[in-house]
């Protein structure tokens, strides 16, 4: 709406009675001088005042080869030692590992979540690496978008996981981006803030990084990647954005111990041949990268993340399920119960699913069970008709048997019969021959 | 930026969770309390105060506020006091408009103001013909359906698929409702009004006209309000569920006793003891419309754009809004087939949903 400029009341009210002849109500608004103090200038102290009792939250994501350095970077930023252990380098696959903190400064309390990307870059075959990254920032969209569409929502108490700033660290080679880089990262810049970082950079030298930074620049630009751009539209903070535009990306070196220079104990890292101090601007812009990202821009990228990329994938998203926005007579919140519909239906999809698996599980089971008792019925025949077998043969042979012994006994009867006999004959043949002896005798 | 001797206390490390490549995704990290661990160094978190000051001064503020009560209470005058300037709608008003209406008419009209670097963008609603009529059952039929009309402007850009990075704000974030200086108790158009109107809107009752009533009379005349308000359950600004915190609850305690305030507007000056104030001038005496001692102006406005503003806001938008929403998405949801429903405030649906039509 076009505001109007600051008119005398005089004009204003002529003005204004020429254009509202008849009407009451104004559309637009008319600029009024006030003749006292009234007192709203308090607002952006509610408002303040407000927010700090609510608390500030802030996501970062570090996404960066195992080894550059990242969790050191993040606790030079925030000067607390997170927790963790450096990571090793044969993860099968990149995942992320989101940590929450809660910091206080003065009167500030900030919800800070780091999440970095675990074994990034350790695989032979890095061709999916990007996607578990773009995976996990959708995800964070999707459930704002969720809690956003449902029906009772308490969004003010909602914690934003939504990731406010990614850090992404680029290994100090001297020479150009690698294609992981320029892939990943051409992946995320319409999803997230993307603030590249040089890491490591005291291994470079000063020459040689000012080449580099050019040559990351440039193939930035060549490759249509858009990072972001630090505000310059606001006169307070226009000059400072814009010359830190000129310096991304930050060549940054991350140390939590502390060596004493002249008196005092500064954070650096110590070679043999020469300190590196971490806030010595000569030395890295490390202090550069806490400026642009603490003290002056923190709230702008909260906000960009949230009207630029949350809206796009907001709008991605719904247009993707189906809905445009509607004409004037056709219903209205068709967005918010289809969406709900398409969820239920989609629900109701898996569970049918389910079902059906569960069915078909049933089935077979029933299936196998039948057969099992086919066998086990057959089985049971068989055993009975081997049964019958085996006693058939065994009154066979019974029977045999029982004719043997007939025959048996018969033979034997027989010879006994035939011994008598004998004995008998025998008997009689020496009686007689006793009778012919005596015969002969006479 | 000051510097000093800031500690960066980490309070508590919370929940860590991993998110493979199909792991358990969307599950936010919860906090638990620990040790604090205090570290030496500026980190420079609390810039963010300032951050937000200078997003919050570019923006600038929106408000919108409504006066509703019967003609002659002083309402125009009132809001000119309270923003010091032309605000209301008899100030743009031709000669033909000063009739009262003959049924109730909702007028709104929007201001850019600024002070101090600030600048707000001020809509002053008035309705004239409000508790004017002779029969005036329902008239606050028409007032309801006004806030639930922009409440139903505000959704329908929110749950568009492209939509304005900042969504114009047209709902009526405050109410302020005259009574009339009877000096008995409260009318019943006052508690059909309010009791109708406190589930939907801020609202903050004022006595009007309080230069009529002696003290002891305005007190006695405030504590009956409160009793009726009381018998009535009508819940008023700041209402008591939404009070956060111990703190909150002591501040608004003291406001809550001291509702409805007892105001006096004027816009003219005159001269008192060598200062020139805003007053009322009579034969026996000058009322100072900024004087505590004499009328409940000043804690109005305090109330209203010192120290709630933002409060004020914040209840309409995440409460009141919120509520409407529910309704408006539950009904949608159980009478697909365009039945009539009835609103739970009694406004049939087909004269709330005017858009659709």
């Amino acid at each position: 709406m076009g505001r109007k400029p600051f008119l005398p009341e005089y004009w204003l009210a002529r003005w204004q009675t020429c254009l509202n002849n008849g009407r009451g109500s104004g559309e637009g608004a008319r600029g009024v001088p006030l003749s006292g103090h009234v007192g709203f200038d308090s607002m952006p102290d509610q408002l303040v005042n407000k927010s700090v009792n609510h608390g500030f939250c802030f996501n970062i994501l570090c996404v960066g080869e195992t080894g550059l350095g990242k969790s050191t970077l993040m606790d030079t930023l925030f000067n607390t030692k997170f927790e963790g252990e450096p990571t090793q380098h044969n993860q099968p696959g990149v995942q992320l590992k989101s940590n929450t903190y809660e910091l206080q400064e003065s009167n500030v309390r900030l919800k800070l979540t780091v999440v970095n990307t675990v074994g990034f870059g350790d695989q032979i075959n890095k061709e999916d690496s990007y996607k578990s990254i773009v995976e996990f920032i959708d995800t964070q969209f999707e459930a704002y978008l969720q809690e956003e569409l449902k029906i009772k929502r308490t969004l003010h108490s909602y914690h934003d996981t939504r990731i406010h700033a990614c850090l992404y660290f680029i290994a100090p080679t001297g020479h150009s981006l690698k294609s992981l880089d320029l892939v990943t990262m051409k992946k995320l810049d319409s999803k997230v803030n993307i603030i590249p970082i040089i890491a490591k950079s005291d291994a470079i030298s000063k020459s040689e990084l000012t080449k580099f930074k050019i040559k990351i620049t440039s193939e930035l630009v060549s490759n249509g990647v858009q990072i972001y751009q630090f505000p310059t539209d606001d006169e307070t903070v226009a000059e400072i954005n814009s010359t830190m535009n000129g310096h991304l990306p930050f060549a940054v070196v991350g140390s939590t111990e502390e060596v004493k220079i002249g008196n005092k104990m500064v954070r650096a890292r110590q070679y043999p041949w020469g300190t590196v101090q971490v806030e010595n601007e000569n030395h890295c812009d490390f202090v550069k990268l806490r400026e642009m990202l603490i003290r002056v821009n923190m709230e702008d990228l909260r906000e960009q993340t949230h009207t630029r990329h949350y809206e796009l994938y907001r709008r991605c998203k719904l247009e993707e399920m189906g809905f445009k926005d509607t004409d004037p007579d056709s219903k209205p919140f068709s967005l918010q119960e289809t969406y709900e519909a398409k969820r239920n239906e989609f629900m109701g999809e898996l569970q049918k699913k389910e079902e059906e698996m569960r069915q078909m599980f049933v089935q077979r089971v029933k299936e196998k069970e039948a057969e099992l008792k086919e066998a086990e019925k057959e089985l049971h025949e068989k055993f009975d008709r081997l049964k019958k077998l085996h006693q058939d043969e065994k009154k066979k042979l019974e029977d045999k048997k029982k004719s043997l012994d007939d025959e048996l006994n018969g033979f034997k009867q027989k010879k006994t019969a035939a011994e008598l006999l004998q004995a008998q004959t025998q008997q009689a043949g020496s009686s007689a021959t006793l009778k012919k002896d005596k015969e002969r005798k006479k | 930026m000051k510097r000093g001797s800031h500690t960066v206390s980490l309070q508590k490390e919370k929940h860590t969770s991993f998110y493979g490549n199909m792991a358990d995704v969307g599950k936010t990290p919860v906090a638990r309390n620990e040790k604090t661990n205090s570290e030496f160094g500026y980190v420079g978190i609390d810039a963010i105060l300032e951050q937000m000051r200078r997003k919050a001064m570019k923006q600038g503020f929106e408000f919108n506020i409504m006066v509703v009560g019967q003609s002659g209470l002083g309402k125009s005058t009132l809001m000119n006091t309270l923003f010091k300037s032309k605000v209301s709608r008899r100030s743009l008003m031709t000669s033909e408009e000063e009739r009262i209406p003959k049924t109730i008419e909702i007028k709104s009209i929007s201001h850019d103001i600024e002070e101090k670097g600030v600048r707000m963008k001020l809509t002053v609603i008035d309705t004239p013909g409000f508790g004017d009529q002779i029969n005036n059952e329902n008239c606050w039929q028409p007032i309801m359906k006004f806030i639930n009309v922009q409440y139903e402007q505000y959704l329908q850009e929110e749950i568009n698929i492209e939509r304005k990075k900042r969504i114009p704000d047209s709902r009526v974030h405050c109410c302020i409702y005259f009574i009339p200086p009877t000096g008995h108790c409260l009318r019943p158009i006052d508690i059909e009004f309010m009791r109708h109107l406190s589930k939907v809107v801020n609202i903050v009752p004022v006595i009007a006209k309080a230069d009529t009533l002696t003290l002891e009379e305005r007190d006695f005349f405030k504590q009956k309000i409160r009793e009726d308000l009381r018998a009535n359950e009508i819940d008023i600004y700041p209402q008591k569920e939404f009070d956060e915190d111990a703190e909150d609850r002591i501040i608004n305690e003291k406001i809550r006793e001291m509702i409805p305030f007892a105001v006096v507007g004027s816009d003219q000056e005159y001269q008192v003891n060598g200062k020139r104030l805003l007053g009322r001038k009579t034969r026996w005496g000058t009322v100072e419309v900024e004087n505590t001692a004499h009328c409940e102006f000043a804690y109005l406005r305090d109330l209203l754009i010192r120290t709630h503003m933002q409060n004020i806001k914040d209840i309409t938008s995440s409460i009141h809004y919120e509520m409407y929403r529910v309704r408006r998405l539950n009904e949608n949801n159980t009478q697909p087939n365009g039945q009539q429903a009835i609103h739970a405030n009694g406004v049939p649906e087909h004269e709330v949903l005017s858009h659709e039509m």
